[in-house]
């Protein structure tokens, strides 16, 4: 059935049309809408729990009722991953909560992860009626989606989606990241025989090592995970496809396709004098550090250097992570120093609110270009060029410039540089015919099917650093992808 | 895979060697690989190059040196435990090519990831001459293995208790008054590398070093590994581990090895007392 016609028929079912008539689409739009409930800032920025608390159900049922169930559902074309998002919160509307956690699960598979972590400003609530047309606050479609995730997490009746019937073609997933979890979702709704290959300990990617325990707590991605274990897939961690085992090994073991989504998992540094010095970290490995390994508990064996300055390089999500969590680890001064001005930041509008609140510094227009060391080549002092706006560069945020002279040096005792990652070589190198771009992302045509026929690919490893939700959109479309190149083999 | 250690073997009060069931990796690994390993719930991700494999058995070699919690939680390790999580084989392996004669020098544990490159390296037609070097005689391993695959051993000891007195360096100097060298390899603590590099450097011999790092991933996510090598930041899990021992800035590479020292000394610490307390 056509996508469209689909969201019709379901739109015109009985209880949506009950729905819509009992509230007057002008009093829907008269409520203001609700705000998320958050932890005290002063006592959440020396501790691990999550910031946003979550809607009650009293916040949900009402927010739900704003949304005036559009007859032409715009918000929809803003999510990567096509949630049916009126159809689930038209069910948060009518009191059925499981049956809005099922909805998102049609087409979803981390539903409490994406509650929380994507930028929905920028996709579903963007394109929202109330946005685009009333110019009044979206309905607050990320909030509802989290609430109806959690309920379902907590009810203890945690829905598995429907399978078909298994078809006994073996699928390879390379990498337990938020593309691969989507693929394998699919793949075995399709009835795939799917196994995730994970190059570390435990199932995730970046929801596991990158994202911390305050915007993302672990036990929920592992509801998740324990989700599409039930639903059959087969997870292997510790094994790098291309090292442990070759892409023919797997072959010969009798898998048909593989999707590669092996992650952006190689830092950018800055290459500036001194950033060898010690207590100079990439964001990746201090957050994996305390997110992957507990190095703040004192009962696991990894170490995290963590001191009272702090200097984050960057200006997007990772860095407010990193510059939050530093925070948190005791930091007296903990510093985000961006090279252009607050509101070009890349970082979720709330994760700067909620950087604030902390008391997070902000040295925007300010670039590292030097770092100093004691006698023990520990960091200590860093040299920041001021900058200023100039014209508009490609991206079309205004260029960051020098301001001739403009220098200061600043005592730090730990930097963080987030500026961003490249993708992981280890795939590429391990296949001599696969054709990747310059910047060592691999090249795949719309079914996300990459120079080698049988090699699929998607999320950072094609976009080299995007968002959860993004990786999630290609994991589904290669899902597609490999299906249907699997049923042309088949024919053949 | 389920990293079973089958055979133990203590080749002196902290060093041992574990012979460990990884099917997987043991087919797959070649000279130079390391494998990352996570001991228990608790444990850190560490660094350490395989020794050797059999494939057949489904097996590879590890050899540890107790020097801090990780490594001595391994080296407590018996018979029939089981490793937590091992992942690899990771890095670029050595480039094994035909080029004459090839010196190469192992210091202390560093002796253990040089047996399977002198292995290659004699397997490929060249003339091997190995120097193996530690303080004192109880700390020289895999004599035998190391004779089995060269044509010539020097051994070396700091207080002459074994083989001929001196340092590492002694060694190559004594070696290359005798006849022309085209390759040497060096792997050890960074300090015997830094000064056998700088020996087989005055008399123009390329060189390669394996470099051991802090590691979290080893997978090119972290950076914590980076070295710079002729100026240039690499990351050794990705890039190497082997290197160009005559771009290698080894001074920057200790103090990074360094890095978490007094986190080291009260982990350890708290980690023997633990032990002791458990004893008694």
């Amino acid at each position: 059935m056509d996508i469209l016609d689909y969201l019709k028929e379901e739109r015109n079912k009985d209880w949506r049309k009950n729905l819509r008539s009992q509230i007057k689409t002008k009093d829907r739009t008269k409520t203001k809408k609700v705000k998320m409930p958050e932890e005290n800032p002063d006592i959440r920025n020396t501790n691990n729990i999550e910031v946003n608390s979550g809607l009650t159900k009293e916040q949900a049922l009402l927010e739900a009722s704003r949304c005036i169930d559009c007859a032409n559902p715009t918000c929809i074309t803003g999510c990567p991953v096509g949630i049916n998002i009126p159809k689930f919160i038209k069910n948060i509307e009518s009191g059925d909560f499981l049956a809005a956690a099922a909805t998102l699960k049609e087409t979803n598979s981390l539903p409490a992860v994406c509650g929380r972590v994507c930028p929905q400003e920028i996709q579903c609530e963007e394109q929202c009626f109330y946005t685009t047309k009333l110019k009044l606050p979206p309905v607050a479609i990320g909030y509802l989606e989290r609430f109806a995730a959690d309920f379902e997490q907590n009810s203890g009746e945690i829905s598995v989606p429907q399978v078909a019937e298994k078809n006994n073609i073996k699928i390879a997933v390379i990498g337990g990241g938020p593309a691969g979890l989507a693929t394998a979702t699919d793949l075995i709704k399709f009835g795939y025989d799917v196994t995730v290959f994970e190059a570390l300990h435990e199932i995730g990617g970046v929801l596991k090592y990158g994202i911390p325990e305050f915007r993302l707590p672990n036990t929920i991605v592992d509801v998740e995970i324990n989700n599409l274990k039930q639903m059959g897939v087969k997870f292997i961690t510790n094994f790098i496809v291309g090292k442990t085992a070759s892409f023919d090994d797997l072959r010969k073991e009798g898998f048909k396709a593989f999707f590669v989504a092996s992650g952006a998992g190689l830092p950018n540094f800055m290459n500036i004098p001194g950033e060898n010095f010690i207590n100079i970290f990439s964001s990746n490995e201090y957050l994996t550090r305390v997110n992957l390994m507990n190095a703040a508990n004192d009962n696991f064996d990894t170490p995290v250097f963590s001191g009272e300055n702090v200097a984050i390089i960057g200006g997007g999500n990772t860095a407010m992570d990193s510059v939050r969590m530093a925070k948190r680890l005791g930091a007296k001064r903990a510093m985000i120093v961006y090279r252009r001005s607050r509101e070009e930041m890349p970082a979720r509008v709330e994760e700067v609110k909620h950087a604030i609140e902390e008391g997070i510094e902000f040295l925007n227009l300010h670039n590292p270009i030097e770092y100093f060391a004691d006698e023990k080549r520990r960091v200590k002092s860093m040299k920041l060029q001021k900058m200023e706006l100039g014209e508009p560069d490609d991206s079309g945020r205004r260029r960051p410039v020098p301001i001739e002279g403009a220098i200061e040096e600043i005592d730090v005792d730990t930097v963080v540089v987030a500026v961003g990652v490249s993708p992981n070589p280890l795939i590429p190198r391990s296949l001599s015919d696969l054709e990747v771009s310059k910047w060592g992302t691999i090249i795949v045509n719309d079914d996300m099917q990459s120079s080698i026929e049988d090699i699929f690919a998607g999320g950072d490893i094609v976009r080299g650093g995007a968002t959860v939700i993004l990786a999630m959109g290609d994991g589904r479309k290669a899902a597609i992808g490999i299906n249907k190149y699997i049923k042309q083999k088949i024919k053949k | 895979m389920d990293n079973k250690i089958v055979e133990k073997i203590q080749f002196s009060e902290n060093v041992v060697k574990l012979i460990i069931n990884s099917p997987y990796i043991a087919r797959s690994r070649k000279a130079g690989h390391f494998v990352i390993v996570r001991v228990d719930e608790e444990g850190e991700r560490i660094p350490l190059t395989i020794a050797g494999s059999h494939p057949e058995n489904g097996t590879i070699m590890l050899v540890i040196q107790r020097v801090g919690v990780s490594s001595a939680k391994l080296c407590d390790l018996n018979v029939g435990d089981t490793i937590l999580d091992i992942v690899g084989p990771l890095g670029e392996a050595t480039k094994i090519h035909k080029v004459g004669t090839i010196l190469a020098c192992g210091g202390g544990v560093g002796v253990a990831p040089m047996l399977p490159i002198v292995e290659a390296f004699k397997e490929a037609g060249n003339r091997v001459i190995s120097i193996i070097a530690a303080r004192t005689k109880d700390l020289i391993i895999l004599e035998d293995e190391i004779r089995k695959h060269s044509d010539e051993v020097v051994i070396m000891t700091d207080d002459g208790s074994y083989g001929n007195k001196g340092l590492v360096t002694k060694g190559i100097e004594d070696i290359v008054a005798k006849e022309k060298i085209n390759e040497a390899i060096v792997i050890g603590p960074a300090i015997m590398m830094k000064f056998a590099a700088l020996t087989t450097k005055k008399h123009n011999i390329p060189t390669q070093a394996s470099l051991n790092t802090i590691m979290v991933d080893g997978t090119g996510m972290c950076g914590a590994c980076r070295v710079s090598v002729g100026g240039q930041t690499k990351f050794v899990c990705v890039d190497g581990p082997e290197f160009d021992a005559h771009l290698v800035d080894f001074d920057e590479m200790i103090e990074r090895l360094g890095a978490y020292k007094d986190q080291e000394i009260i982990a350890h610490e708290k980690h023997e007392h633990k032990c002791k307390s458990k004893h008694q």
